[in-house]
C-alpha cells in the first residue's frame, strides 16, 4: 500500500476531482473550522501538497456505525474521497487482508511510518477480567492499543465509544469499558464524539492534521472546538419557540405539528455540543430535530445514562435509584447511634448513685 | 466538686428520653415561649426565655446522644457542660421558673418545656446547684416529715383545737376508711380552716375518712427540687400509709404541686400503679355535689374571682370542678383573663416561694397577676392551693392591694347547709 | 453555554447526592432521636374528650388566647410563609410533575398566577420574619448561626424558583439550575439543622399532647 505515494491533490485528480472542486471544498471546510480567510487559503494549499499519510484504524468495542457514517454516504463525497486518498493501512472492516496477513500489514505500516502515522480508534476498550471481552487475533484491545500507539503521531478517537466510553460503558458497564483518553496519556488525543460523529468533522480533523501537521484547537473534553463550540440548542431553528415558551407536549399534538420546541419531550439540545444543526446529515439534508425528534445528546459523555431520552432536561435524571441505599445506610447509622445511646443510658443507670440529702449541699 | 458534676451529667443522661430529643430537635427559636412566661413578660429580659433555661440539658443531649454532637465534642468544637455553667443557670432553672407549664402550652412545635425543666433540675440538684431554701425545705421534709418542720404533735394540737371549738372529730389512723386526707404544712400552720372544712364536709356527706399519723404531709419538695430519689422517699410514706389503712381514695389537699407529686409522679416514682385512687379535694367536692352529698345554702354576694393553681389546673386537669363549686356558692363569680388551663402563675410555684434568692423577681413577676386582678377588680380572691394563697397574699401586700384571699374548700364549708 | 451543563449536573449528580444525603440523614436522625424511647406512665390516666396527642397534632396550630395580641407578627408571618411554602412546593404544576415522575403520584395544580402570588407572599413573610428576628430582643438572643443559615437556605429556593418561573434576572436555564441547586442545599442541610422540625414537630406535639392528655388537659 505504501507505494501509492504522491500528493493528495494528485490522488484526487486521478479520481476525477478537479482542483476547483477541491479548493471549494477546502474553503467550506476552513469556514466550518472558523479559520480566518488567509489561513484558509494556506490551509487549502498545504492540504493540496500534503502527502498521503499512513493511517492505522483500530476498532474495539464498537458497532461499526462510525465507519458506516464516514464511508457510506448516498453519493460519493469529498469526505469519502479523502478517506480513499489516505493510506489506510489497517482497518478491519475495509481491508481486504485477513488473519495473520492483516496483522502483518499493521506491523509493517507501523515500522515504516514510525512516529508519523495517525492512529484512529473507534470503540471503547474493555478493562475488566484482563480485557477478555474483546480481542483481535488473540490480543486484547488494551494490548493492541498500547502497542500501536507507541509509534503514532497522534490519536483520533472516533465516536462516543472511543471518546468517552459510549454504550459499552453504560451502567452497569459489564466489560469495564474505558475511553481511549483514559489509557493514552503521552500522545495527543482528539475526541470526535457522536454516535456516530458527523463525517465532515472527521475529515476536518484529518485535513487540519495533514495541512498543518498539528491538531485543531480542542475543548475541555478534547473535541475540536470548531465543531463542538456551540450547543445544538444555540443553533437550533426551533430556538425561537423555546424563547417564547412554546413547547410541544406530545409528539402528535398541535405544538409538534407547528414545529415548536421539543425541550419538554426530552430534547438534550441545550446540553449537547455538536454541529448537527449547522452541518446537518445526509449531505446537508437535515438533522434529527428537523425530523421532529429531540436531540439525544449523543456527543456528550454518558449520554446513555443521562436519564430517559424523553424526559425533559429540567426533570431529574433518576435520583431515586439511590433512595434504597440511602435509607439503608441511614438506618445503619441510626441503629449504630441508637445502640451506642442505649449502652450510654444503661451505663448511666448502672452508675446511678441514689441521691441523698448530703448530695444537695455544695 | 467534679464528682457531683459527673453525677449530674450521669443523671441527665438517665432522664433524657425520646420526647426530650424530639423537643430539642423541633425548637425553631421562635421565642413564643418567652411571651408565655411571666418572668419574661414582666421583666422583658430575654434570658428568661423558657427554652434558653434548658441550654445545659440541650448540650448534654447533643453531646451524649447525637452522633454529630459526639463528634463535635471529640474534636473540641462543643465544650462539655461545666460546673460553673450549671451554677450560672441556677437562677434560670429555679429562681425564675415556677414550672407553671404555660410555655409548654404555647410552643408551636409542641415542646413540653416544663417537662424538660423538671428533668434538668435532677442534674442541677445533684450538682449542688439547687437554691438553699429549696434544699432546706427538702431536708426538713425528709428528716422531719414536712417542709415547714411540722410534726405530728402540732397536727394533734390542731385536731384538739378543732374538737373543742366545733365538736368535730378527726379520725386518726382509721383503718378501712373510704378517704385518707392529706394536708400541707401550710394548712396546719397558716390555714387551719381547711381541716375544719374537711371535717364538716365529710360529716355532711356521711363519708368515712381518716388522717394517717405517718403520712399526713402531702407536699413533696423532692419534686420541686427535682430529685426523684428523694421524692420517692416522700411519696412512699403516703403509699405505705394508704395501703396500711386500706383506704379507697387518698385526697390531695389544696396544694398544687402536692397533687402533681402524689397523683401524677407518685406511681412513676415507686415504679408501680397504686392500689388506691388519688383525688384532689376539689374533685371530691365536685363529685359530692354531683351526687347530692354536698348541700350548700346562701351565696356570696361579693365579686369573686378564682386564681387557677397551675399544678392543679393546667398541669393537673382539675379545671371544671373549681368553677362548678364557685358557682355553687357565688352569684358574682367573674373569671380573670386567660382562665383555666391558660392561667398565669402566682409566681411562687415550683419551689420559688421557698427560695430566698427569688424573692425580688417573684414580686416583679407578680405584676402579671396584679394586672389581671386590676381588670377584674374582685372583692375577694379564691384559690385552691395553700402555696398560691401565701404568695398571692404577699404579692398583694407588696403592691398594697387590699384583697382577701380564701381557699375554695373552706368557702364551700362556710356555706354548708345545716343539717 | 455552561448553564446547560450546570443544569445537567444539578438535576443529575447534584440531585442524586442531595437526595442521598437527605434520605440518609433523615432516617439516621429519626432513629437516633426516637430510639431513646420513654418510660411508660404508670399514673392512672384520665379520659377527657379532645385531650390526646392526636388532638394536639392539629390544635397546636392555633394560638392560645392572648398570644395573638402578644406576638401576632410571629403567628401571622409564620403562618403566611409556612402555608405559602406548602402552596409553592406542592401545588405548582412543574413540582407536581416532578413528584409524579419520581413516585407516580400526582394531584391537581393551582393556576400559576396563584402560585406566583403565594411565592411573593412567602418571600415577603420570610423577610418580615427575618426582620423580626433581627429586631426582637428574644429572637435575636436565641438566634444562632444555624437560625440565619436555615432562613437563607429556605429563602433561596423560593426566590430562585420565583425568578426562574418568571424568567427574571438571569437566563431561564441558569436560574432553574440555581433553583435546583438551592433546593439541594436545603435537602442536604435539613436533617442536620433546626429545619428537621419539619419531621419532629409532629411527634413533639404528640408527646406533649399525650402527657397532658393523660391528665385530662387538652393542650
Amino acid at each position: 500500500m505504501n507505494e501509492k505515494s504522491g500528493s493528495l491533490i494528485d490522488s484526487l485528480e486521478r479520481q476525477g476531482v478537479s482542483r476547483r472542486t477541491f479548493m471549494k471544498y477546502c474553503a467550506t471546510l476552513a469556514s466550518l473550522m472558523a479559520l480566518p480567510p488567509a489561513v484558509g487559503r494556506a490551509f487549502a494549499e498545504a492540504l493540496a501538497k500534503a502527502t498521503r499519510p499512513s493511517v492505522i484504524w483500530l476498532s474495539f468495542q464498537e458497532c461499526t456505525g462510525c465507519t458506516e457514517s464516514l464511508t457510506r454516504s448516498h453519493t460519493p463525497t469529498l469526505e469519502s474521497l479523502i478517506f480513499d486518498s489516505i493510506s489506510l493501512d489497517y482497518h478491519h472492516t475495509l481491508q481486504a487482508a485477513a488473519g495473520t496477513a492483516a496483522e502483518a500489514a499493521r506491523e509493517a505500516a507501523m515500522k515504516l511510518n514510525w512516529g508519523k502515522y495517525l492512529l484512529v480508534v473507534d470503540g471503547s476498550v474493555p478493562m475488566k477480567d484482563g480485557g477478555v471481552y474483546s480481542t483481535i487475533a488473540g490480543v486484547s484491545n488494551h494490548d493492541m492499543l498500547m502497542d500501536t500507539v507507541k509509534g503514532a503521531a497522534a490519536v483520533v478517537a472516533v465516536g462516543t465509544c472511543a471518546a468517552f466510553g459510549g454504550l459499552p460503558k453504560a451502567q452497569p458497564n459489564p466489560t469495564g469499558a474505558v475511553a481511549i483518553s483514559d489509557l493514552v496519556k503521552d500522545k495527543p488525543v482528539v475526541n470526535v464524539s457522536g454516535c456516530p460523529p458527523i463525517p465532515v468533522v472527521m475529515t476536518g480533523v484529518l485535513a487540519h492534521f495533514l495541512a498543518f501537521g498539528s491538531l485543531p484547537e480542542l475543548d475541555k473534553l478534547g473535541r475540536p472546538l470548531a465543531f463542538y463550540g456551540e450547543t445544538i440548542h444555540d443553533r437550533c431553528y426551533r430556538r425561537p419557540f423555546y424563547d417564547q415558551g412554546k413547547f410541544a407536549k406530545t409528539f402528535d399534538d398541535e405544538g409538534a405539528r407547528q414545529g415548536w420546541c421539543l425541550f419538554e419531550l426530552g430534547c438534550k439540545g441545550p446540553v449537547t455540543y455538536n454541529s448537527c444543526a449547522t452541518v446537518k446529515w445526509n449531505d446537508g439534508t437535515s438533522f434529527p430535530i428537523e425530523s421532529g425528534h429531540g436531540c439525544l445528546g449523543c456527543s456528550e459523555p454518558d449520554f446513555w445514562d443521562a436519564g430517559g431520552f424523553y424526559r425533559a432536561l429540567s426533570l431529574p435524571a433518576n435520583p431515586l435509584h439511590v433512595a434504597a441505599t440511602a435509607v439503608e445506610v441511614g438506618a445503619v447509622v441510626g441503629v449504630g447511634v441508637a445502640l451506642a445511646n442505649r449502652a450510654g443510658k444503661s451505663a448511666a443507670k448502672a452508675g446511678h448513685e441514689t441521691a441523698t440529702l448530703a448530695d444537695l449541699e455544695k | 466538686m467534679s464528682a457531683s458534676l459527673s453525677r449530674a451529667v450521669n443523671v441527665l443522661k438517665e432522664v433524657i428520653d425520646a420526647p426530650i430529643a424530639s423537643y430539642f430537635n423541633s425548637c425553631v427559636h421562635c421565642g413564643l415561649c418567652a411571651e408565655a412566661c411571666l418572668f419574661y413578660t414582666e421583666t422583658g429580659d430575654p434570658k428568661y426565655t423558657p427554652i434558653h433555661k434548658l441550654e445545659p440539658l440541650r448540650r448534654v443531649y447533643e453531646q451524649e446522644y447525637t452522633l454529630l454532637g459526639r463528634l463535635l465534642k471529640l474534636v473540641g468544637l462543643s465544650k462539655p457542660v461545666s460546673d460553673a455553667e450549671l451554677g450560672e443557670w441556677q437562677e434560670l432553672v429555679y429562681d425564675s421558673c415556677t414550672m407553671c407549664g404555660r410555655c409548654s402550652m404555647v410552643c408551636p412545635v409542641g415542646n413540653d418545656i416544663v417537662y424538660m425543666v423538671r428533668k434538668l433540675r435532677e442534674g442541677m440538684a445533684i450538682a449542688g446547684h439547687a437554691p438553699e431554701g429549696v434544699v432546706s425545705a427538702t431536708s426538713r421534709t425528709i428528716e422531719i416529715g414536712s417542709p415547714m418542720g411540722v410534726k405530728l404533735p402540732a397536727l394533734k394540737a390542731q385536731i384538739g383545737h378543732l374538737k373543742t371549738e366545733t365538736g368535730l372529730d378527726v379520725p386518726l389512723d382509721l383503718e378501712g376508711a373510704e378517704y385518707m386526707v392529706l394536708l400541707s404544712s401550710m394548712e396546719i400552720i397558716n390555714f387551719p380552716e381547711y381541716l375544719n372544712a374537711i371535717a364538716k364536709i365529710m360529716k355532711q356527706a356521711g363519708k368515712t375518712w381518716t388522717i394517717c399519723s405517718t403520712a399526713f404531709e402531702a407536699t413533696n419538695s423532692g419534686i420541686q427540687i427535682g430529685v426523684s430519689d428523694l421524692a420517692r422517699v416522700i411519696v412512699s410514706r403516703i403509699v405505705e400509709g394508704a395501703e396500711r389503712l386500706k383506704v379507697k381514695t387518698v385526697i390531695s389537699p389544696e396544694c398544687g404541686h402536692a397533687y402533681t407529686a402524689v397523683r401524677w409522679e407518685g406511681p412513676n416514682l415507686i415504679g408501680r400503679p397504686y392500689t388506691f385512687k388519688v383525688q384532689h379535694i376539689l374533685e371530691v367536692l365536685d363529685e359530692f355535689r354531683n351526687q347530692g352529698l354536698l348541700k350548700t345554702q346562701g351565696f356570696e354576694e361579693e365579686r369573686l374571682t378564682f386564681h387557677d393553681p397551675c399544678q392543679l389546673v393546667r398541669r393537673g386537669g382539675v379545671i371544671e370542678q373549681p368553677r362548678n363549686l364557685m358557682n355553687m356558692v357565688s352569684k358574682n363569680f367573674v373569671e380573670t383573663s386567660d382562665p383555666g388551663k391558660y392561667n398565669w402563675c402566682c409566681g411562687g410555684g415550683g419551689g420559688v416561694s421557698a427560695n430566698d434568692n427569688a424573692e425580688e423577681i417573684r414580686l416583679i413577676a407578680f405584676k402579671r397577676k396584679k394586672a389581671q386582678l386590676d381588670v377584674v377588680k374582685p372583692d375577694k380572691l379564691v384559690t385552691a392551693c395553700a402555696n398560691c394563697r401565701i404568695v398571692l397574699e404577699e404579692g398583694l401586700e407588696h403592691y398594697q392591694m387590699d384583697l382577701p384571699v380564701v381557699g375554695l374548700t373552706e368557702m364551700i364549708a362556710e356555706h354548708l347547709a345545716e343539717s | 453555554m455552561d448553564a446547560a451543563l450546570f443544569l445537567n449536573w444539578v438535576r443529575g449528580t447534584g440531585l442524586q447526592v442531595a437526595i442521598f444525603i437527605f434520605l440518609l440523614g433523615t432516617v439516621w436522625r429519626l432513629v437516633e432521636i426516637y430510639s431513646l424511647g420513654r418510660k411508660p406512665d404508670l399514673a392512672e390516666r384520665r379520659h377527657v374528650p379532645g385531650a390526646s396527642g392526636w388532638h394536639t397534632l392539629w390544635r397546636r396550630s392555633i394560638p392560645i388566647p392572648g398570644m395573638m395580641q402578644r406576638s401576632g407578627l410571629t403567628y401571622i408571618a409564620g403562618y403566611a410563609f409556612h402555608l405559602g411554602l406548602a402552596v409553592v412546593v406542592f401545588l405548582f404544576a412543574p413540582h407536581i410533575r416532578l413528584i409524579q415522575e419520581l413516585t407516580g403520584i400526582s394531584w391537581p395544580a393551582l393556576p400559576s398566577q396563584f402560585v406566583d402570588l403565594a411565592a411573593v407572599v412567602t418571600l415577603a413573610a420570610m423577610l418580615v420574619v427575618l426582620a423580626d428576628r433581627i429586631r426582637q430582643p428574644v429572637k435575636r438572643f436565641l438566634s444562632t448561626f444555624g437560625d440565619w443559615m436555615a432562613w437563607l437556605v429556605t429563602f433561596l429556593p423560593v426566590l430562585t424558583g420565583y425568578l426562574a418561573a418568571r424568567h427574571l434576572l438571569l437566563p431561564y436555564t441558569l436560574m432553574l439550575s440555581l433553583h435546583i441547586l438551592s433546593v439541594e442545599l436545603l435537602l442536604v442541610l435539613l436533617p442536620f439543622t433546626k429545619l428537621f422540625h419539619a419531621f419532629t414537630v409532629w411527634p413533639s406535639r404528640w408527646f406533649n399532647g399525650d402527657v397532658q392528655g393523660k391528665k385530662g388537659v387538652a393542650v
